[in-house]
Formats: structure tokens, C-alpha cells, sequence
């Protein structure tokens, strides 16, 4: 029987070594260890996996192919679905998606789909056809704005579809969340992060980086003075978001977004880069999701103590199972069921602590999780010279404020539906510019369906 | 990459550069600020900028070279790249938003300190060319520092200098000098733009305070993405959190915190003297394992 075997487990870097480099944690799978594991996949008939992964990747097909070691047409299976299998393999939370579906983890464990994704990307990257497809150019432009996940997916559809395709990116390096947020250690950027954009730039794909869509060039003026046909806006969610507690503006209180802007797309951990980061003896790291886990793990790699503050228990810690599990491993104090109510300064203003209130969980909230609340006289102190703010983002209104007409919601979001059109004719958006922060493949599922819909819009009007 | 068209030293470590950047050139306004990047190596540095060519294709920038991350933009020379130039970013002046005709009826003086001539120059030229004239003050220490004089006479109604020591101008702080065009010259102004050193600003705002009139800082904090990411450069204005890179970088200087602005301006100015000084940088033993 296959289900049998054991799980196959994957190398990783010592916990102990791994706290003092920025190395990849995981090794992943060899040929081997990736065959014997896809041997576990029972190949349901009704595949629940497929179900539970948000861009539908045909996973049981994928992993037969890996089974019988012809991974090229693994990865051309994943591909039909998937335009980064080696970032997603590496940063979907698969527990709460694929690998929780999966009916080997009833009685035992499930198929580590995610690892045998990254291995297919990984081999893929090494060892796939380089040659791009046959395009033929349809003579089309779309402008899209961002290069994280949504707008590489989108652009990669795009270009594939014939379409001139220029990426804008705010940054000096594309990538977005993928190369300013994620670490190194989690997504190495040589190896995975620049070949998917080398990638991109074989299809043909035009990337104009330190462009600035709403400050050095409008939406607008990309439709109605530059030639572009349609626009995709793919912003992501980048702006910060602080407590209003007292001491927010001390010296040594950052957001998570500088911290790890400092650390990875600005290199401040190697000494060939000029960029400073701040840290002391102890930082403290205030939230519970996958971006607090990296930042309080850079945090400890940069040779901090290095300590969450979460206000709920460890259940409901939204950051992937996998990293809070690598970060306890690393040494990580994590702090449940606590939240700061100020930060303390010394007499120069900069940072000498942060005060703290227990907390107990009480009734469920609208999220569905039990709601913290505060229990009276708990307070206390926690000594540390720099305080990472990790409490979620939210969209940029630069782009939405200077585009004619583009509605968004409330809270920031663009309004658009399911296939990313907006209230604007002609320009299109997606990933966590419309949803808010969430997760890379619904970013990319977004993007790609952006990128269907675009050329429905423009080859419509053509005809029309 | 940005090419260096043209590089002229205006002062001991003070370099004005024309740099290719088309599309900045032609929607940079007054007021707006670029994010350069000297090298693949070196930090990103907010610069104001101090004109701007949409013809040409140009932006002027003026860079103090005081750390290192300055000087290694100030060493290229003409012909040479600068790895990035990213902008224009934060809000154009607040000038621009006034009608002309009630423009005219402003009178406005600029107070420019050190470095702050560069930036203060393209709000005036505006001005000029839509016939309104304003008076600038320009501040230095001492006469070899003053920069762009001659610009700014052109598009100025008045220039008055003022240097610490005296060399030029009226000697004494540009804090003295407003006091003596109000008290003693009978100048009267409804709007004073103030652009310098943090030091300055404050005292220039708790000047102009005095004499009840409107003022505007420009403020030049930390910055990483100058897009609003990243929150370094969070000022207090009016008792609120705000982000210079996106909400300013000018605000109403009778509201700024500007004891906690300066104050933030150094939490990483130990980092920058270590990169300056090669001695400490040599005892510094690496605790992530690193050479």
C-alpha cells in the first residue's frame, strides 16, 4: 500500500546554525526523496487537494508525473494553473489548503504537496526547456503596475497571448512582496525569485523599475497619451499599519515593512551594502503572522534576542504552521495572549521597552476567532531596544487617488470583480490591491485571471 | 540606470548634477523630491529636487556629500550612472493648488538654509514665471557655503543673505534676519516657506509664530521607499502621525513636532559614522557570520 511509507521528511539546516545565516532553511527534496514521496499520493479519484487550492493546480497529475521521474511534464501540468510553482511551493500555506485536504492526513500525514511543488519549480528552473514558446505578436500593449505575484502572473499570460507587456515597478528591483517582504531564508533571490523574472524576460516582457504609477506616470496617461490598450493594477498592500499607542515614534520602533525592506531587498545583513538596520539586544516583534515570523527571525539572525508579542494563543497564530514551527526551533520566545499598551523610551527618545497587558480569550469575534480581552492589573514590562510592528497592511491609495474614476472601497481596496475589472473601462486590478493583504497564489490566481479577461476586453474591441 | 549629463560643485562637498530621467522630468512639480540610489550597493537617499527640464529630459539634483552614502553619489562624474532615480515623490508645493490671481495678491518670503537654496529655487521660478514675485532669505555659515545666489536673484523679487560669521549679508541667523525685515524694514508677509535644516525650520517656525504668520517646512526625514511602505520617516504634525514621503514632505510648521523630527533624523547616524570610519568598522566583529 502506498500510503505505507512514511513521509518522506525534508533536510533542513541545523536550527542552531540556521539562526546565524540568512541561508534557506529548507533544502527541499533530491530526485530521490521527491519520487519516493509522490509514490504516497493514492491518485483520488475526486482529488480534494485540487478543491482546496485556490488556482485548482491538477495535483494528483503532477505527482504521478513526479512519481515516475518525468519532471518536465510535472512542471508543464503545474503550469497550465501555477506561474510560480517554486514561490509557492515554498510560501502557500499548504496546511490550511492542499495538504489539509488531503485524505492521507485523516489517520496520518498528509502528501507534502508544497515540497514536491517547489522540487517540480526547482527542477524546472534548473534543468526546464528554456526556449520561449512560439509568439506571435498581436501588436497589443498592456501596462501593468507592480511586480510581485499578480502582475508577473498577469504579464506572463499576457506575453504568452502575444501581447507587448511592461511591467512598472516603485522599486529598484522587481519582485515586490516577493523581494522586499519574504526573506532570504525563506525565498532565496538569486536562485528563485531572479529566474522567475529571467523568465518573464524571455517571454518577452518589458520591466521598467524606479517607475512610480500615480507620482512619475498616471493610469491615465498610460491609456490615453502612452498607447497602452489596458492596465493592470496589481499594487499589492503596502502600506504599514501602527497600534496609536503611546511611544510609536520613538527611535528603534519600525514596521515590519521597513525592517524587512532594510534586511532583504536592501541587503543590510551583508556588509557589502550600505544599508543601516537597527536592532539591540532584544527585539521585539508585535503580531502573529508570516510576516511577524520573518521579521522576528531576521531579527535573531542579525544576533538578537528575539521575541513575539501576540496578542491571542498560539491556536490562533495565522502565520503558516511551517514557520512558527521553524521560528520555535530557531529559539524564538514567543509571548502569547499579551499586548502592548506603550512603548518606553529612555530620556534620549529612544527605545528602552514596551508595556504589556495579559490577555484572555473570550467570545468569538466576526473572524470567528475567541476575541482578546484584557486582564485588569496584568500589566508589565519587557525590556528590548527595537520594536517591529507586524499588524497587517494595507492598499496604497497612490494609484486609486490619482486615477479618474476608480472606485475603491473603504477601507482602500479597488473595487473589482472576480475577473479584475474595475469601474474604469480598460483598466483592470488584482491581488492584495482588491482583496487586502492575503497570500502570493491568490495574488497570481488574480493576475492570471486579470490577464484572460484583458484580452477578452481588448480583443472585443477590436472587433467592435 | 540615469546618466550624469552635467555636475558643477556649487560649495565644499555641495554638487548639483542634471541627470536623464524623462519621465520624472516631465512630472516633477515644485516641492517634490526623488530617491536616488548611487550605486547597486548604497542606500536610497530622498534628494529635493532643484529643477527640472521636461524638454530636455533632465532633473537637477543638489547633494550635500556628508556620509557615505552621499559622497559615493557626489564622486560620479559626468558621463557616469547612477543606479537609480526614482520620483517625483510626496505632494507638490501647496502653492500650485492657489489660483493665480490670489497668488499675486501673496507676498511671500522663502527662507532657504544651507542646502535648502536647492529646493527652495524651482517653488520660486514658478512663482516668477507666473508674475508673482517672492523675497528669499538664504542662510549659511559662512559665504563659501551660500549656493545658488545668482539663480534665485533671477526669479526673486529680493535676495537678502545671511551667514552665521557674517563673511556675507546680514551677519547673524536667518531667524535674526525675518525679525529685522518685519521690525526695522517694513516688509510684511503673509506666507513663509521654510526649507533647511530641521534646527532651522523649528526656529524659523517659532519666529514666524511670533509675527503670526502662516509657515511651511519641508521636511527632509529618513526614508526608504519614499511610497509610504515602510513608515521611517513618520512625523507628528498637529498631534498626528504622518508620513512625509506621502502626506508632506511640506507641512504647517506651527504644527510640527519638530524636537521629535530631529530627533529621529539620527537612529541610524552611529551606522553612517561606522561606514565613514574604517578604524571601527575594523574592530566590529560580525555576529550573523559574515566577513
Amino acid at each position: 500500500m502506498a500510503n505505507k511509507i512514511p513521509r518522506v521528511p525534508v533536510r533542513e539546516q541545523d536550527p542552531a546554525v540556521r539562526a546565524t545565516n540568512f541561508d534557506e532553511v529548507s533544502y527541499g527534496y533530491d530526485q530521490g526523496e521527491a519520487q519516493l514521496e509522490a509514490s504516497r499520493c493514492l491518485g483520488c479519484k475526486n482529488p480534494r487537494c485540487v478543491a482546496d487550492c485556490p488556482v485548482s493546480i491538477r495535483i494528483p497529475d503532477f505527482i504521478m508525473k513526479v512519481r515516475d521521474g518525468d519532471f518536465q511534464a510535472a512542471a508543464d501540468i503545474i503550469a497550465q494553473d501555477s506561474s510560480l510553482p517554486s514561490v509557492c511551493g515554498r510560501v502557500c500555506p499548504q496546511e490550511t489548503q492542499c495538504e489539509g485536504a488531503c485524505i492521507l492526513g485523516i489517520k496520518g500525514e498528509p502528501v507534502t504537496i508544497g515540497k514536491l511543488e517547489r522540487f517540480v519549480g526547482d527542477w524546472n528552473i534548473a534543468h526546464g526547456d528554456k526556449t520561449p514558446p512560439q509568439i506571435t505578436p498581436n501588436g497589443r500593449r498592456v501596462a501593468i503596475v507592480g511586480s510581485g505575484p499578480a502582475g508577473l502572473a498577469c504579464a506572463s499570460d499576457l506575453a504568452r497571448l502575444g501581447y507587448a507587456a511592461t511591467i512598472f515597478e516603485a522599486l529598484h528591483k522587481a519582485g515586490g512582496v516577493l523581494q522586499y517582504g519574504i526573506p532570504e531564508f525563506r525565498l532565496p533571490k538569486e536562485r528563485v525569485v531572479a529566474c522567475e523574472i529571467e523568465s518573464l524576460r524571455r517571454l518577452g516582457v518589458t520591466i521598467d523599475t524606479d517607475t512610480i504609477v500615480g507620482r512619475t506616470v498616471t493610469v491615465d496617461e498610460l491609456l490615453d497619451q502612452e498607447g497602452f490598450d489596458a492596465v493592470f493594477i496589481g499594487s499589492g498592500a503596502g502600506l504599514p499599519k501602527f497600534m496609536g499607542i503611546p511611544g510609536e515614534n520613538l527611535n528603534g520602533v519600525v514596521s515590519a515593512n521597513e525592517f524587512l525592506t532594510r534586511a532583504n531587498l536592501m541587503r543590510a545583513y551583508d556588509k557589502g551594502y550600505d544599508t543601516p538596520i537597527h536592532t539591540g539586544e532584544r527585539v521585539v516583534v508585535v503580531g502573529g503572522g508570516n510576516v511577524a515570523m520573518d521579521a522576528v527571525r531576521t531579527a535573531k539572525r542579525l544576533g538578537s534576542e528575539a521575541v513575539i508579542v501576540y496578542r491571542r494563543s498560539q491556536a490562533e497564530l495565522p502565520a503558516r504552521v511551517e514557520e512558527v514551527h521553524h521560528a520555535g526551533e530557531e529559539g524564538i520566545e514567543f509571548r502569547m495572549l499579551t499586548n502592548p499598551v506603550e512603548i518606553l523610551g529612555d530620556e534620549r527618545g529612544w527605545v528602552r521597552g514596551i508595556r504589556c497587558v495579559r490577555m484572555e480569550l473570550g467570545e468569538p469575534d466576526a473572524s470567528g476567532r475567541r476575541s482578546p480581552v484584557e486582564i485588569k492589573g496584568s500589566e508589565f514590562e519587557i525590556e528590548c531596544q527595537t520594536v517591529v510592528m507586524a499588524l497587517g497592511t494595507s492598499p496604497n491609495p497612490l494609484i486609486a487617488t490619482t486615477t479618474n474614476g476608480l472606485q475603491t472601497q473603504r477601507w482602500g481596496g479597488i473595487v473589482a470583480d472576480d475577473d479584475g475589472a474595475t469601474s474604469r473601462e480598460g483598466i483592470f486590478a488584482g491581488g492584495d490591491a482588491v482583496t487586502g493583504a492575503a497570500t502570493v497564489i491568490l495574488a497570481m490566481g488574480a493576475g492570471r485571471a486579470a490577464a484572460r479577461a484583458i484580452d477578452r476586453y481588448v480583443m472585443d474591441k477590436l472587433e467592435g | 540606470m540615469f546618466k550624469i549629463l552635467e555636475k558643477r560643485t556649487l560649495a565644499p562637498d555641495i554638487v548639483l548634477m542634471d541627470v536623464q530621467a524623462p519621465r520624472l522630468a516631465r512630472a516633477a512639480r515644485p516641492g517634490q523630491f526623488v530617491i536616488v540610489r548611487a550605486d547597486e550597493h548604497g542606500e536610497r537617499i530622498p534628494l529635493t529636487i532643484s529643477d527640472y527640464d521636461a524638454a530636455r529630459g533632465t532633473v537637477t539634483i543638489v547633494t550635500q556629500g556628508i556620509g557615505h552614502s552621499t559622497r559615493k553619489i557626489n564622486a560620479l562624474e559626468v558621463g557616469d550612472h547612477l543606479a537609480n532615480v526614482a520620483g517625483p515623490l510626496g505632494r507638490p508645493s501647496e502653492l500650485l493648488d492657489i489660483p493665480q490671481q490670489e497668488l499675486q495678491s501673496r507676498r511671500i518670503l522663502f527662507v532657504a538654509g544651507g542646502l535648502g537654496a536647492a529646493p527652495v529655487y524651482p517653488q520660486v521660478k514658478w512663482l516668477h514665471e507666473r508674475g508673482v514675485d517672492a523675497d528669499v532669505i538664504i542662510g549659511a555659515k559662512n559665504r563659501d557655503l551660500l549656493i545658488m545666489v545668482s539663480e534665485m536673484t533671477a526669479v526673486a523679487s529680493e535676495v537678502y543673505i545671511a551667514t552665521d560669521d557674517g563673511s556675507e549679508g546680514f551677519r547673524g541667523m536667518v531667524t535674526d534676519l525675518i525679525r529685522d525685515l518685519v521690525d526695522n524694514r517694513g516688509k510684511r508677509y503673509d506666507l513663509v516657506v521654510a526649507i533647511g535644516p530641521m534646527i532651522m525650520m523649528k526656529f524659523v517656525a517659532l519666529t514666524t509664530k511670533e509675527y503670526n504668520i502662516p509657515t511651511i517646512a519641508s521636511l527632509n526625514t529618513l526614508m526608504v521607499d519614499g511610497t509610504g511602505m515602510c513608515g521611517a520617516c513618520r512625523v507628528t504634525v498637529g498631534g498626528r502621525t504622518r508620513f512625509a514621503c506621502v502626506d508632506g514632505p511640506e507641512f504647517d510648521a506651527h504644527q510640527i513636532d519638530f524636537d521629535e523630527a530631529m530627533r529621529r533624523q539620527t537612529m541610524y547616524r552611529s551606522h553612517e559614522q561606522a561606514a565613514l570610519d574604517p578604524v571601527r568598522e575594523k574592530d566590529h566583529t560580525c555576529r550573523i557570520g559574515l566577513k
